[in-house]
This record gives structure tokens, C-alpha cells and sequence, in this order.
């Protein structure tokens, strides 16, 4: 047979009752989306209270922080952060928003919710490990949240924990012990959720698209979604590995990332044979991938949501879709432009800017690709189109900095200072966020069957963009006056007229923070009282607008949609309509 | 929205740039012979980087301000001229011409550090970083370094090289917990770590080195200007971290030889 | 369950042959989800395996002395270890052609026979491990040179193990619900494909840990 019909392996499942089955262990795709969603949401909000904390004590450190005292007598007495606190704050807040917010709700939330429906599937190819991986996540959270409550404290080797540091145990400093093997433990779970994760998402868009929809037809989202899946297949794997021999080297006196003659705290160790170096190569190896897989999928979202909210067809579709792909590919072979000044030979250091500065051809294009998307279009600004729009600038000017960092001889001056904090900050921590936001402001019709309040989501937006240019700007310019990251305080009288600046970003910081509230107030509240919303309430032109808002459980009602255009026919108006459904009869 | 997005974001990108071009907050003055070129390339890549991000952003602004829709708006969309083929031509040659400027012709910052062998007749000190202070030690006038005994080193008794006194190459080792060094003469540090890993950063000679235990890391420079400079670690190494940090005194040769002397005789 | 013999429901499905592999609706290749999943799962745990193998090389290299212990002995019990995953796969490959004729008892005897292979494979190695802990070898010590010689044997031939232990498990959960009916001979190749996988990472280890440490004269 030179192909199968898809429908003789699809096996309809009936509808699911009891609270547990439709709720808690759902098979549904729709709802297990809303779970990661969830989890990102529970993680966002206090990784940003750390983020407050890591603020706040930089420029008043001798303050009591009401509750914190009682919370962590050990880390913060009185309520005064110590220094090795601020970097367990650090440190979790690291983790918890690289992995838990930006490696799940981007991809595993959005992408679980809609990537069946936009490709007229019923759910994902494997509906039970879908469950399951989800599941595995929820505890490699709870791994990662336990780590503040036990006795010695969260590991302080940030999330990047590098060894001899991350690797010695208790004996390198508080955090370092049972902190740190539940760190490990926890990101050794996520790997394993993340990689059932991704070989249900390649499956389910290779093997369940519907009748007519072709790769080329399918949403730049899909592709997105797919392209990040892959990214995650193969970098999680090295991140298991590299954390089961840091377990190791921890746990069962391997020295895999230890070096012999090791004096810590006058205390000579017992390893010999390994190498520092050697955990860098594998955790990088998996970071650099990593950070494409927080940010390709907004790539998706907001090449979407540029094109309905401009009545256009995205600029370039396939040559989109190639630099997505291009993207992907390069992201393997620059890993080492993290480690420029590690002590890896200096011709590998001149070897991996070339690509880290080729990856910008791709990213470039697909920027100006943007923004020929919105040149004469009728745009529509709604918040979803607010937080697009602001990711086109916000990503464009994070990208930018990558353009300095990305020279080995800038980076002798510039790693490990603010500037690289900054930089990705921006890129990382403002547009893949922005990526959410418009993800959420777009979807949550069809996922909770209500309209969002528009005005609390403009005034979410403003608060938000004008800030986290007053957060994370000045980090660059700081950055500049050479000021060192992951520092607790600042003791050189050199850095002392730069902390009025440290004070500007905390302000910033606290006031868009406290603005994130209006977003989960808007959030919630809009689930139960916002106002009923119709089918297809931006006039989109995608699968999931075909259907009822919220979809029934098997998404189209045992109907198979059929698909007879691409995912962007919007332009003039004819009889009153500026669009073409992906489900309309040809003609 | 629309025209008030674009007139923020034309803000915002007004102050960043004048921000930036101001200098107001920029590096401090380079004081090494190759902290010229360093900061030349950076200038080159800023303006590359600020022509970008001017006319990204304020073409954004732009097409916000100009394509928002009316009420009753039956305006035909406009396809960019020439759809996709002309920003992909203007995406390559923008970053092209960046990458050939900057990978191939700027790389002689990275090519004057590390691809070339320091000078003769350099000074050779070495650095020996833990848990949180560095060391310098200079090999006295036989010019060799003894050999460090890891079990010897003993912070109490100020013996932070682990040094045997009875090794020959060892006796005329000078320690010290200040770098000082000579203007205008080219420096080797020999950068080593007893514990973790951690960083040697001075931002006014515009060098940087992460220091792996169980590796020795040649690093070198050459100051030119006289000065007192901080030795900031830069890589995360424990709870004192932030507090871990020495001085840089680049000196008249006079002065230099003065305080080696000194430092000579407090062994 | 699935079943490989035709459509569900025919109203929904066009021709067979009209519907490009790739133009949705249909499977490319025919291959069934379960399958690519499985053959996904490869490509990431070989990865994984990878990774591994390539700490265990970046290590030795820049090692001074590697030890070289094993001897005759060693060597012989590694080689029939091999021949005996090597014939374990050759029973899994008679048992899909069986399941795939129908053979009900036929692929379950075959099943049993290469989850069989895979406990002796286990038997055998466990008891060189014994042996070798025995001499002195622990992940963080050994008699002979380097202490990373321990690390990296127990963790690579370790990762293994537990791959062949987690696919004796497998086979038998997948020869017990073939035997009812519940599975398909479509779940009898997917589990195949993961037996020829392990199989297929023994015959890197064994080079590169076990010929590679082979005492010279």
C-alpha cells in the first residue's frame, strides 16, 4: 500500500464522566493543555515573587521581608535575605522559568490545546502518554518547590549549576546538598515528560492531519510546534544523561565532573578523572536548543496572530516555515558560545561564532517578515495584537544584543555581566512571555467559551510593555559599565553610583509585576463571568474556529473536517467577508 | 492603540539609543594595549546594531501608526513590493556584511590574545583562586615556580600555594595578595583554581578567563596605564561569591621593583 | 484494538490510493502512529546513550591511564554474552513474522525465547559484575588505575541493563496479551523494534568498553 487512511488506526474513545477522568487524569487533550497552562501559571507567579526578592535585596538588603523569616528561618533570619539565600532565590527562579514556565505553557500548553484542533484531529496520537506526561511534569515541580523547604535550602549554583559547585556536595556550601540531588532529581523528571511530550507532538502532525491538510496548509503554529518538538527529542536526551551522572557524581562517588586534587573547605576530595568542562559541553549542548524551544513557539503564535489581526496573509509563508527549520538545525551548533571564556580551546571559540552569528540570518528574515505582514494590512488592535506587536519589538531588540555577545572578543568583556542578564531577559523573560500573553488573549475564547475583558488587557499591556523596557534595558547599560551577574551586593566603590539604576529596575520590576495581577484577575474572572463567546470571535480563518467555543470533547463532533485552503486567506472584502475558512468549499 | 503604540515605542527607542550614544553609563577606560581594538569593534557592532534597531522599531511604529482600521474600513491590504524577496535580500546583507565585518576582520581582539604566543621576556605570575580569595606568586629571580602541593596549602598558616620549602624551584617564590605588575610590560597570568570553578575579570584591561580546577589557563595582557584595578570573580562559586576579589596595581618600573623587593622579604 | 486490516468506517475515508501520503487524512508511508512513536523514542534514547558515550571518550582521552584489565576470560564471557543478544534478536524477528502470519502460539514461544535470551544476558552480567567487585572495582575506585574506569563501566553497561531488564518486562507483557488477543502483531514489530535497539547499543559498548580495555601482553 503505498499509504494507510488514517482512520484505520484512530480509535474513538467516548466521552469521559466523573470528576477525576474529566479533570484531574483527563485523556483529553484540550484539558491536559489547560494543566501545563495551569502549572506555568502557578510557576510564573512565584518565580516572579523570587524575582521580586533577588530585586529587592540588591538594593535594600537589610530589610525585613515580611513572612520571609518565618518561611526560611536559615536563609533569611529576620526576614534579611543572607548571601547564600539570594542565590537559592536565584537559582529557583532561574529553574522554575526556563523550564517550568517557558518549556511548558508555550509548547506543551498551547500546543496541546490547539495543535490537534487546527489540524482536524480528534486528540493527539497518544492520548494516555499525553496524560502521563503531564503527570511526570507536575512532580518534577514539586522536586523543584521542595527544595524550599528543606532544612539546608535551595541549591545556590544556579540554573545552570555548574560543577565542582553543583557536584561536591555539602561541603561546597548551603543548598548544596539535599537541595541540589532534588534539583537534579527534579530536571531529570521534566526530560523524561518533555521527551513523551515531543514524540506525541511529531506523531500526532505527521499522522492525524485531516483530509486536505497538507504540511504547507497548516498553520505557521503547527509548524512551530512540530520544529520545537524536535528540538526537544533530541536536547532532552543529553540533559538526562547529563544530570544521571551529576546524580552519580554526587551520589555514588563518580567523578565524571571532577577534577583530582579538589580542596574544598580545607577538606581534600576524593574524585579524580573528571572534567568541569565536560558538564558544560552536555548541559550546553541541551541550552542552546533550549532556548529556541522557549521561543519558537511564539515564533508560531505571533506569525498567526499578526496575520488575523492585519486581515493579510502571513509574508512569506514557506520561506518562514525554512527559517524556522534553518533555525532549528543551526541551534545544535552553537553551544559553545557559552563557554567562549570556559577554558575550551580558543579556535573553538572563533568556530562557534560563525554559526551563533549565521543563526541571525533566519531570526532576521523572519523579523522582516513580520513586519511586511503588518505593512498594509487593516490592522486590529486588540490586546492579542498589542502583545504581537510588542513581541516584534521586544525580540528585535533582545535579539540584537545576542549581536554583540556573539563575538568571542565583545564577550571577554561582556559575559558574566548584566549585559548577558539583560540580553536574555529580553529575549527569554519578555518576548516568549509576550508569546503567552497572546497566546492566551487569543485562545481563551475557544478554551473557556468567554471573551477576556479587552480593557483590563489593555491596560495589562501598557504597564507591562512600558515596564519590562524599564526593567531590562538599563541592564545593558550597567552591563556595559562591566558589573557582574549573580551578585548578592555590590562591595566596590566603583559600582556604587550604578546602584541608583539597581533601584530605577526594582521599581520597574515590583510596579509591572504588581500589573500581572490585573492579568489574573482579567484571567479568572473572565472563565466565569466574561461574556459568552461565539465561534469564531476574530473572524480567524482555522480549524479551531469551525467548532463551538468551548469545542466538544472529540474536538469536531465525530464530524472529519476536510480542508480546502491554506491557513491565511484574508484580504479585500468581498460580500462582506475579508476571509476564507480552511474548511470552505473550494470556489 | 495603534498611533498611541507607536508613538511609546518611537520613545522608547529615542531614549535607548540616546541612552547609549550619550556614554553616560559605557566602559570604563581601557588601560591595555589591545582595549582599543576591543572597544573599536564594539563601536562598529553598535552601529551596525543601532541601524537595526532604529528602523525596525520605527518602521513598526510606522506601520502601527498608518494601517490601523477604520470603522466601516473596506480598504484593500497592500502586499509588501515584491512580497518576501526583498527583505530576504535585505536580511543577508544586512547580517552578512555584519558577519564578514565582524567574525573575519574583527577578530583581532580574539586573535592577539589567544592565537599568539605572549611576548618574550613577559612577566609570569601565577594566580591560584578558591573559596574566595586569589593569589599571586612570582617566581623569583630563577624565574621557575615550584611545584604546588595541594595537601600543604594551609590558609592559617598563610601558605596558600601549598608550597614545600625544601623544593628548590620554591625557595625564591614570592606570594602575595595583591597583583602588581609593571606599566607597559606584557603580563602572563597562569590562571589555577583549588576548588571550583571560578572567574578573573577586570574590566579596564579588558580581560576575562574562567578558572578550571585541574587546569592551568595562560592568560596575557599588557598594561598601559598606572592604576589600582579590581580582580572581580565572575563565575558563580559560592555563597561568598560577590565578595570574592583581589587588586590590580600597574606601577612605574621604579615602584615595582620596590615593592617585589618587599614583597620579597615579608616571604 | 488497531488493527493494520482495513478502514473503521468507510464513509470517512477516500480511496486509498488517491490521497497523496503527505496531503492528510492518511498515513504517510503507512506507517502506524505507534510505530513512528516507538521509532522516536529510539532516536532520542540513542541520544541519550550518546551522550554517555561520548563522556565516557572525553574522559579517557585526556586520562593518563586508562586501565586495561580484562583479560581472556573477561573477554569470552562478553563475546557469549553478545552472541546471546545477537540470537535473542533473531528470536524477536521470528516472533513478528510469526505474529504477522498469525501464529499466535508460535510468536508467544518466540517472544518468551528472546525475553529469555535477555534474562541470561542479565545472569551474565550481573555475575561479571560481582566478579569485578570482587577485585575491587566500585564506581569511584578500582585496583588498576584511574577511579573513572569504575564510573564509566557501571554507568554505560549499567543504563544497558536496565534497557534489557525494562524489555524483558516489555516482551512478556507483550507475549501475554498477544497470546490473548488483546495485542496485535502490529504491537509484536513496535516491540521488536525497541529489542533490536537495545541489541543494537550492546554492539557499541562492547567495543568501545569491553575490546577497548583489553589487557595487552
Amino acid at each position: 500500500m503505498a499509504n494507510m487512511p488514517m482512520e484505520a488506526q484512530v480509535h474513538h474513545h467516548a466521552a469521559p464522566t466523573g470528576f477525576i477522568r474529566k479533570y484531574i487524569f483527563s485523556l483529553d487533550h484540550k484539558v491536559i493543555g489547560k494543566q501545563y497552562y495551569f502549572l506555568a501559571i502557578v510557576s510564573v507567579f512565584l518565580g516572579m515573587v523570587l524575582s521580586w526578592l533577588v530585586r529587592i535585596h540588591l538594593v535594600w538588603p537589610n530589610v525585613h521581608i515580611w513572612g520571609l523569616g518565618a518561611f526560611s528561618p536559615a536563609g533569611a533570619p529576620g526576614g534579611v535575605i543572607s548571601p547564600e539565600y539570594y542565590l537559592s532565590l536565584l537559582t529557583i527562579h532561574g529553574t522554575l522559568m526556563v523550564f517550568f514556565v517557558l518549556t511548558t505553557a508555550p509548547q506543551a500548553g498551547f500546543g496541546n490545546y490547539a495543535l490537534p484542533i487546527q489540524i482536524g484531529a480528534e486528540d493527539m496520537a497518544f492520548p494516555t502518554l499525553n496524560m502521563l506526561s503531564f503527570w511526570v511534569t507536575f512532580l518534577a515541580l514539586c522536586a523543584l518547590v521542595a527544595t524550599l523547604f528543606v532544612p539546608d535550602g535551595p541549591p545556590i549554583s544556579g540554573w545552570t549549576a555548574y560543577p565542582p559547585l553543583s557536584a561536591v556536595g555539602t561541603i561546597a556550601g548551603p543548598g548544596q546538598g539535599m537541595g541540589q540531588n532534588l534539583w537534579a532529581v527534579s530536571i531529570a523528571l521534566f526530560c523524561i515528560g518533555s521527551l513523551l511530550g515531543a514524540l506525541n507532538f511529531i506523531t500526532t502532525t505527521v499522522d492525524l492531519r485531516c483530509t486536505g491538510m497538507t504540511l504547507m496548509r497548516m498553520p505557521v503554529t503547527c509548524w512551530a510546534w512540530l520544529i520545537t518538538a524536535i528540538l526537544s527529542l533530541l536536547s532532552f536526551a543529553v540533559l538526562f544523561a547529563a544530570c544521571v551522572l551529576l546524580i552519580l557524581d554526587r551520589n555514588a562517588g563518580t567523578s565524571f565532573f571532577l577534577p583530582s586534587g579538589l580542596l574544598v573547605n580545607g577538606q581534600l576530595q576524593n574524585h579524580a578523572g573528571g572534567s568541569p568542562l565536560l558538564w558544560q559541553h552536555l548541559f550546553w549542548f541541551f541550552g542552546h536548543p533550549e532556548v529556541y524551544i522557549a521561543i519558537v513557539p511564539g515564533f508560531g503564535v505571533i506569525s498567526h496572530v499578526l496575520s488575523v489581526f492585519s486581515r493579510k496573509p502571513v509574508l512569506g509563508y514557506k520561506i518562514i516555515v525554512i527559517c524556522l527549520l534553518a533555525i532549528g538545525f543551526l541551534s545544535f551548533t552553537v553551544w559553545g558560545h557559552h563557554m567562549f571564556l570556559s577554558g575550551m580551546s580558543p579556535y573553538s571559540g572563533f568556530l562557534f561564532s560563525i554559526p551563533t552569528l549565521i543563526i541571525t540570518i533566519p531570526a532576521t528574515i523572519i523579523s522582516l517578515l513580520w513586519l511586511g505582514t503588518v505593512f498594509g494590512g487593516r490592522l486590529r488592535f486588540t490586546t492579542c495584537m498589542m502583545f504581537a506587536l510588542g513581541f516584534v519589538s521586544v525580540f528585535v531588540t533582545g535579539g540584537l544584543g545576542g549581536m554583540f555577545l556573539a563575538q568571542p572578543s565583545l564577550d571577554i568583556f561582556l559575559h558574566g555581566t548584566y549585559f548577558v542578564v539583560g540580553h536574555f531577559h529580553m529575549v527569554m523573560g519578555v518576548a516568549a512571555i509576550f508569546g503567552m500573553f497572546a497566546g492566551t488573549y487569543f485562545w481563551f475564547p475557544k478554551m473557556f467559551g468567554r471573551m477576556m475583558n479587552e480593557r483590563l488587557g489593555k491596560v495589562h499591556f501598557w504597564i507591562t510593555f512600558v515596564g519590562v523596557y524599564c526593567i531590562f534595558m538599563p541592564m545593558h547599560f550597567i552591563g556595559l559599565e562591566g558589573m557582574p551577574r549573580r551578585y548578592s551586593s555590590f562591595l566596590n566603590e566603583a559600582m556604587q553610583p550604578l546602584m541608583p539604576v539597581h533601584k530605577f529596575m526594582t521599581i520597574a520590576a515590583l510596579i509591572t509585576g504588581a500589573s500581572q495581577f490585573i492579568f489574573l484577575f482579567n484571567l479568572f474572572w473572565s472563565m466565569y463571568k466574561g461574556p459568552k463567546a461565539p465561534e469564531n470571535p476574530w473572524e480567524s480563518t482555522t480549524l479551531e474556529w469551525t467548532v463551538s467555543s468551548p469545542p466538544p470533547f472529540d474536538n469536531f463532533g465525530g464530524k472529519h473536517p476536510v480542508v480546502y485552503h491554506d491557513a491565511y486567506e484574508y484580504g479585500d472584502v468581498q460580500n462582506g467577508k475579508d476571509y476564507v475558512m480552511q474548511t470552505d468549499p473550494p470556489g | 492603540m495603534g498611533k498611541a503604540f507607536a508613538v511609546v515605542l518611537t520613545i522608547i527607542t529615542t531614549v535607548s539609543v540616546a541612552i547609549f550614544v550619550s556614554r553616560h553609563w559605557w566602559f570604563p577606560e581601557a588601560a591595555s594595549a589591545h582595549g582599543g581594538a576591543m572597544d573599536h569593534q564594539f563601536v562598529e557592532t553598535f552601529v551596525g546594531a543601532a541601524i537595526g534597531f532604529i528602523l525596525a522599531q520605527l518602521c513598526l511604529a510606522g506601520f502601527a501608526w498608518k494601517y490601523g482600521e477604520r470603522k466601516g474600513d473596506a480598504r484593500p491590504i497592500r502586499i509588501f513590493p515584491g512580497g518576501a524577496k526583498w527583505l530576504i535580500v535585505l536580511a543577508l546583507v544586512y547580517v552578512g556584511s555584519e558577519i564578514i565585518l565582524l567574525e573575519f576582520v574583527g577578530q583581532k581582539v580574539w586573535a592577539a590574545m589567544y592565537f599568539t604566543p605572549p611576548a618574550a621576556g613577559s612577566l609570569q605570575v601565577q594566580v591560584l583562586a578558591g573559596q574566595f580569595a586569589f593569589y599571586f606568586r612570582y617566581p623569583g629571580p630563577d624565574g621557575k615556580f615550584g611545584p604546588i602541593h595541594t595537601r600543604k596549602i594551609d590558609e592559617t598558616k598563610g601558605n596558600f600555594f601549598g608550597i614545600d620549602s625544601s623544593d628548590p624551584e620554591s625557595k625564591d617564590d614570592i606570594v602575595t595578595v595583591d597583583l602588581a605588575v609593571p606599566v607597559n610590560q606584557p603580563v602572563v597570568l597562569l590562571l589555577n583554581s583549588k576548588d571550583m570553578g571560578h572567574g578573573f575579570y577586570i574590566p579596564e584591561m579588558r580581560i576575562q578567563q574562567d578558572i578550571v580546577p585541574g587546569m592551568e589557563i595562560p592568560l596575557h595582557f599588557t598594561p598601559t596605564k598606572i592604576g589600582r584595578y579590581e580582580i572581580a570573580c565572575n563565575q558563580l562559586c559560592g555563597l561568598g561569591h560577590n565578595t570574592m576579589r583581589a587588586f590590580l596595581d600597574v606601577m612605574s618600573e621604579e615602584d615595582y621593583q620596590k615593592w617585589i623587593v618587599e614583597q620579597a622579604s615579608l616571604q | 484494538m488497531s488493527s493494520l486490516d482495513g478502514p473503521v468506517s468507510a464513509a470517512a475515508v477516500h480511496d486509498a490510493h488517491d490521497i497523496p501520503s503527505w496531503g492528510g487524512g492518511s498515513l504517510p508511508y503507512a506507517v502506524p502512529s505507534k510505530k513512528l512513536g516507538m521509532w522516536l523514542f529510539i532516536v532520542s534514547d540513542a541520544i541519550t546513550f550518546s551522550a554517555v558515550i561520548f563522556a565516557y571518550g572525553y574522559l579517557r582521552l585526556a586520562a593518563a591511564a586508562w586501565p586495561r584489565p580484562f583479560e581472556t576470560p573477561s573477554i569470552v564471557n562478553a563475546t557469549v554474552m553478545t552472541f546471546v543478544l545477537l540470537s535473542s534478536s533473531v528470536a524477536m524477528v521470528l516472533a513478528v513474522r510469526a505474529s504477522s502470519l498469525g501464529k499466535v502460539s508460535g510468536a508467544v514461544g518466540w517472544l518468551v525465547a528472546t525475553a529469555l535470551g535477555g534474562v541470561i544476558f542479565d545472569v551474565l552480567h550481573i555475575r561479571e559484575w560481582l566478579g569485578l567487585i570482587g577485585e575491587g572495582v566500585r564506581p569511584f575506585h578500582n585496583p588498576w588505575g584511574t577511579p573513572m574506569f569504575g564510573a564509566a563501566f557501571f554507568t554505560m553497561t549499567g543504563l544497558h541493563m536496565l534497557h534489557v531488564t525494562i524489555g524483558v518486562v516489555y516482551l512478556l507483557v507483550i507475549a501475554v496479551g498477544f497470546g490473548r488477543r488483546k495485542f496485535s502483531a502490529a504491537d509484536v514489530e513496535v516491540s521488536g523494534l525497541y529489542w533490536h535497539f537495545v541489541d543494537l547499543v550492546w554492539m557499541f559498548i562492547f567495543p568501545l568498553v569491553y575490546l577497548l580495555s583489553a589487557k595487552t601482553a
